[in-house]
């Protein structure tokens, strides 16, 4: 591909990104899956079991807060196979596919307009963490760069949604799906307890979930102490999420359309 | 003359269902092809393959020489589409949806909002520029799904099933705007499920059903490959409809059918002179017509005896 065409790609990518942004702030309540649901589950969670957890709330925050903003990511970036899904059913696509731009596209757009709802995700969070009385212990560099991280983990598992979103029909059912997976994904993880009172079997899967490792990274990011391990553990997770789910994406977008 | 279209031998099965079934079709440039059928004849079917949408299992089509399969980009550089399947985004306002389409055709952005404006303009809905086109009525959102089609000055354009669902008023502006769009020398592939868009936009019509072409023509010729024409006369006066009824069948050496409700005879002619033999001697009998015509066969006749069957998606 020359870079002239590759220029052309980005282009419009990024005006299919801006027509994503526009019905995010055209329909602001579809961001409540990222505001709404995380403050609930932060504060369900918090005061509910914190004390039983982490003997009280402040301490449990604080190994909450990283854990909840993986979940919630994970959540937001879930959302692109159903939208995706719906502008298949509607027509819209058939309009970009029969242009002549690149195939990809539409789903780069799409994806790419998926990172202001992360970022609003990551934004809403902390702040009513902070509110809740959760303390960053390093830096703002150390805040920015647990930022990023959860950002790019939603963007490599997101094309697991998106081949979800188009081998399936209808946007309900993608939802549907969705929820199933996620649900053991997110609370078969240490986001919640610690993995040592698990069941062997279920601990053997909890320390390499890609969630737990990202926890413990963000952990280590933002309360301060080991890093390294659960940040390869995270990255390794993330490019195999990528390496396998966006050709599958693309076989199935191809196959759809 | 030049083809702009031009398929050969198309076939797409889905499992049992042939949705095409080996079919041909031609397009000159500037022209406007009907492709008239009922639904699931395989018109849309055949539209998505023709916009590179959709791969044939058989056959191959060019688009301005272009394959549709090989060269896709270039095909989809000369088309614009518009139908039940090609739609705007209706969160999104009027200009923003063309801006946006604009831009995907590698407009500046300010080259992209004065493309916009000019087609806003072009099709009435600078006063609803600004809104989301969900909040639209069915003719504005059609003529945005017309304008959006446009945005790239194709030179051929795909009209699926335009004003399906619209009234008569809404209807009509679409068809002015199609009119316009063929002067200024677009090429038009329409379908439609309505005998009268065909009658009233196509140069030449194609009629399809279960995935193949059972006729081809221009509407007139159609008409007269079916049935011929045909004579009618409606007396002034009831008390005439036995004279009459003679007159015409003398005339026509059939014996005319008659509506006793409505006075009307009406009898197939095969010369078209006999149409004033018939006021002559009308006149001499010192009988008054309230109507006298000699008409083709409308389409939906034409569609009857081509299928056999009523076309179910007809309003008339």
């Amino acid at each position: 591909m020359s870079t002239i065409a590759l220029d052309r790609g980005v282009r419009h990518g990024f005006a299919l990104a801006w027509r994503g942004i526009l019905k995010i702030r055209k329909n602001p309540e579809q961001l409540a899956d990222v505001t709404i649901a995380p403050i609930i589950l932060l504060v369900m969670f918090t005061y509910l079991f914190g004390g039983a957890l982490a003997g009280n709330t402040d301490a449990y925050l604080q190994m909450l807060v990283p854990g909840i903003l993986v979940m919630n990511i994970l959540q937001a970036s879930m959302t692109a196979g159903v939208q995706l899904n719906t502008d298949v059913s509607k027509g819209v696509f058939d309009r970009f596919r029969a242009m002549p731009i690149a195939r990809s596209a539409p789903l780069v757009g799409a994806v790419l307009a998926d990172v202001v709802r992360y970022v609003v995700c990551v934004v809403v969070l902390m702040i009513i963490a902070t509110v809740m009385g959760y303390r960053v212990q390093t830096g703002p560099a150390e805040l920015l760069i647990a930022a990023g991280l959860a950002i790019a983990f939603g963007l490599c598992f997101c094309w697991a949604s998106v081949f979800v979103g188009m081998l399936l029909k209808t946007p309900q059912a993608v939802q549907g799906i969705m929820i199933v997976l996620i649900m053991p994904l997110t609370f078969g993880s240490n986001v919640f307890v610690g993995t040592s009172t698990m069941p062997g079997w279920l601990k053997a899967w909890a320390d390499i979930s890609p969630v737990s490792l990202l926890s413990d990274a963000l952990r280590g990011l933002l309360n301060g102490g080991a890093i390294a391990g659960p940040l390869t553990g995270s990255l390794i997770w993330m490019a195999g999420a990528v390496a396998v789910f966006f050709p599958l994406a693309m076989w199935a977008y191809r196959k759809r359309v | 003359m030049a083809l702009a279209i031009r398929a050969e031998g198309l076939v797409k099965h889905y499992g049992e269902t042939k949705a095409l079934d080996g079919v041909d079709l031609e397009v000159p440039e500037g022209k406007v092809v009907g492709v008239l059928g009922p639904n699931g004849a395989g018109k849309t079917t055949a539209v998505r393959v023709l916009a590179t949408l959709l791969r044939p299992d058989a056959g191959h089509a060019t688009v301005h020489g272009h394959d549709v399969l090989k060269d896709p980009r270039a095909v989809r550089s000369l088309i614009g589409l518009t139908g039940q399947y090609a739609s705007v985004d209706e969160d999104l306002s009027g200009t923003e949806n063309l801006v946006l389409l604009a831009r995907l055709l590698d407009f500046s952005r300010a080259g992209a909002r004065a493309r916009a404006a000019e087609l806003l303009e072009q099709f009435e809905l600078t006063d609803a520029a600004g809104r989301a086109a969900k909040t639209y009525s069915g003719g504005m959102r059609r003529r945005l799904d017309l304008a959006a089609s446009l945005v790239g000055n194709p030179s051929v354009l795909y009209l699926d099933e335009p004003t399906t669902g619209l009234d008569p008023h809404a209807r009509n502006e679409v068809w002015a705007v199609v009119r316009k769009l063929v002067a200024e020398g677009v090429t038009v592939l329409l379908t439609t499920q309505y005998l009268e868009e065909a009658d009233q936009l196509a140069d030449s019509i194609t009629v399809f059903d279960h995935g193949c072409v059972v006729a081809e023509g221009r509407p007139d010729e159609l008409k007269r490959r079916v049935g011929g024409q045909t004579l009618q006369v409606r007396p002034t006066s009831l008390s005439d409809l036995d004279v009459v009824h003679r007159i015409l069948g003398d005339l026509t050496g059939v014996r005319p059918t008659r509506d006793d409700d409505t006075g009307l005879l009406t009898a197939p002619v095969s010369d078209p002179v006999l149409l004033s033999t018939l006021v002559r001697k009308l006149d001499e009998a010192g009988i008054t017509a309230d109507e006298l015509a000699l008409r083709l066969p409308s389409l939906d006749e034409v569609f009857l005896s081509l299928t056999g069957k009523r076309n179910e998606g007809s309003l008339v």
